[in-house]
């Protein structure tokens, strides 16, 4: 059997990676900050899976989309704008967190806890997030193009309406898997900062998107190595080193 | 004779419950150049938004079938947010590399290492030729440019205008622009379409441009000098 080490890299080889390969697009459309709220709203769910046993990211699939659907649906019933919706819905999420998970378990729900990955864990996750990765490359230049505009897709016959639901189940699936290795707090510095830091590097789209999954990928390597050597939980290390990348690219601006 | 390529009957759009345009009618013939001209909020954006399909309208939108329709709007501010260079800015639409080479030439770009370069480097006169030449990229045979000259200075103003009839009469382009400027009324509109929710006037523009009809459309008092040629 692999070790558990081994297997916690090879998840964050691909988790990392692919995060920061969708953080791209969420950053260039300015949804860079939503996977903050959406990540948080996956507590309750990181709370069931980790008191009955089974896969975090299971647990934390379901209460995303709910949390995606309640925001749409209040939206369209009250006047309130997003964001102060998205306020509401994740600091209820946080709340019930609390509630219901014992405080020693409490640790792993909010900065993730990689190395407790199990084997089957890994490999689906490793699959998920290699499939969401090819997905996301085949409507890559679909979303830019509907994001620069709207109606200049449609005239051009791109179906922007499922192109946009497709990105969203991608955002909903990978901030699921991002739980895993960096929990429910830092799931937004998990796709934004790979993806700024890019952003700083690039000359292009191709270095800028593909830049963004080697560093997603970079970080979570040397955020698991350093939890190795220094026993700090892996969660935090990962953002750190992305952090610390993110620093040097400012100096290094073209 | 010319064919009609684009009919519009009684056209009536509505946003939220404000009538926008009302009870539109005109018709354009295939090579034709119209302009639509108007105030700020007149409805002419959304006149390209209803005969591009984009939001719903009542009445009739006739476009002689299998049309190749080509849409550049005023501005593309959120292109900015994206690292795109040229080239990729072109792959958008996938444009061959040899065919964005071709089209730029057409447009007067023909720096070295252009490609490459970042679509954030271009003054906004250079990225409202690279529109155009976006705009022309494909084999449409209708253009619709909305207010093509926006935020660049006089001097900018006509290169852009000359460069838009040259193309035009060189591939035979049927084209519907959006303007507020007379001049441009003047020098290159075969039709003009007055339009402030409703057609004000419409028809060749020495024919029908009189004082009159500008002080209904813009308000106030307005005097014509015409070009002497």
């Amino acid at each position: 059997m692999i070790n558990s080490f081994l297997l916690s890299l090879i998840v964050g080889v691909f988790i990392g990676g692919t995060a920061g390969y969708l953080g791209s697009l969420m950053v260039s459309k300015k949804m860079g900050l939503i996977a903050g709220p959406l990540g948080h709203l996956t507590l309750p769910g990181i709370a069931l899976a980790i008191l009955y046993n089974f896969d975090v990211s299971l647990g934390a699939l379901p209460f995303v989309i709910l949390g995606a659907i309640l925001i749409w649906f209040l939206e369209m019933k009250t006047d309130l704008p997003e964001e102060s919706l998205t306020a509401v819905i994740f600091a209820t999420g946080v709340s019930l967190a609390f509630l219901i998970l014992p405080a020693k378990e409490l640790e792993t729900a909010l900065v993730g806890d990689i190395v407790k990955v199990s084997f089957w864990g890994a490999v689906i996750s490793s699959l998920v997030s290699l499939i969401i990765f090819l997905i996301l490359r085949k409507i890559y230049s679909k979303i830019i193009f509907s994001s620069i505009s709207e109606d200049l897709a449609k005239v051009e016959g791109i179906d922007t309406k499922k192109y946009n639901f497709i990105y969203l189940l991608c955002i909903a699936i990978i901030v699921a898997l991002g739980v895993k290795i960096v929990g429910g707090f830092l799931t937004a510095a998990l796709v934004a900062i790979p993806a700024c830091t890019s952003k700083n590097l690039s000359k292009n789209i191709f270095q800028y998107s593909y830049g963004a999954m080697i560093i997603g990928s970079l970080s979570a390597i040397l955020g698991i190595l350093l939890y190795k050597f220094s026993g700090y939980p892996a969660g935090p290390l990962i953002i750190l080193v992305n952090s610390f990348f993110f620093i040097i690219s400012v100096f290094l601006r073209r | 004779m010319t064919e009609d390529i684009l009919r519009v009957k009684n056209l009536n759009v509505e946003l939220g419950r404000e009538k926008i345009i009302e009870n539109l009618s005109f018709k354009v013939e295939e090579g034709e150049t119209l302009v639509v001209l108007g105030p700020n909020g007149a409805g002419k954006t959304i006149l390209f938004k209803a005969l591009l399909g984009l939001i719903p309208y009542t009445g009739e939108i006739w476009w002689k079938p299998e049309l190749k329709l080509s849409y550049v709007p005023t501005r593309l501010p959120l292109v900015k947010e994206f690292p795109l260079t040229i080239e990729e800015f072109f792959n958008l639409k996938e444009v061959s590399r040899e065919r964005t080479i071709e089209i730029l030439k057409e447009v007067g770009m023909t720096q070295s290492n252009i490609l490459k370069k970042k679509i954030t480097e271009l003054s906004t006169g250079q990225f409202q030729r690279i529109l155009i030449a976006w705009g022309l990229s494909k084999d449409v045979q209708v253009l619709l440019f909305d207010e093509p000259t926006f935020g660049i200075d006089i001097g900018g103003q006509e290169n852009v205008y000359n460069l838009l009839e040259k193309v035009q009469k060189e591939r035979g382009i049927t084209t519907l622009l959006i303007s507020h400027d007379l001049s441009v009324v003047y020098k290159f509109a075969d039709n003009v379409l007055c339009l402030n929710k409703k057609s004000l006037c419409y028809g060749r523009p020495k024919e029908i441009l009189s004082s009159k009809a500008l002080s209904e459309l813009y308000g106030g008092e307005i005097k014509v000098y015409k070009h002497v040629k």
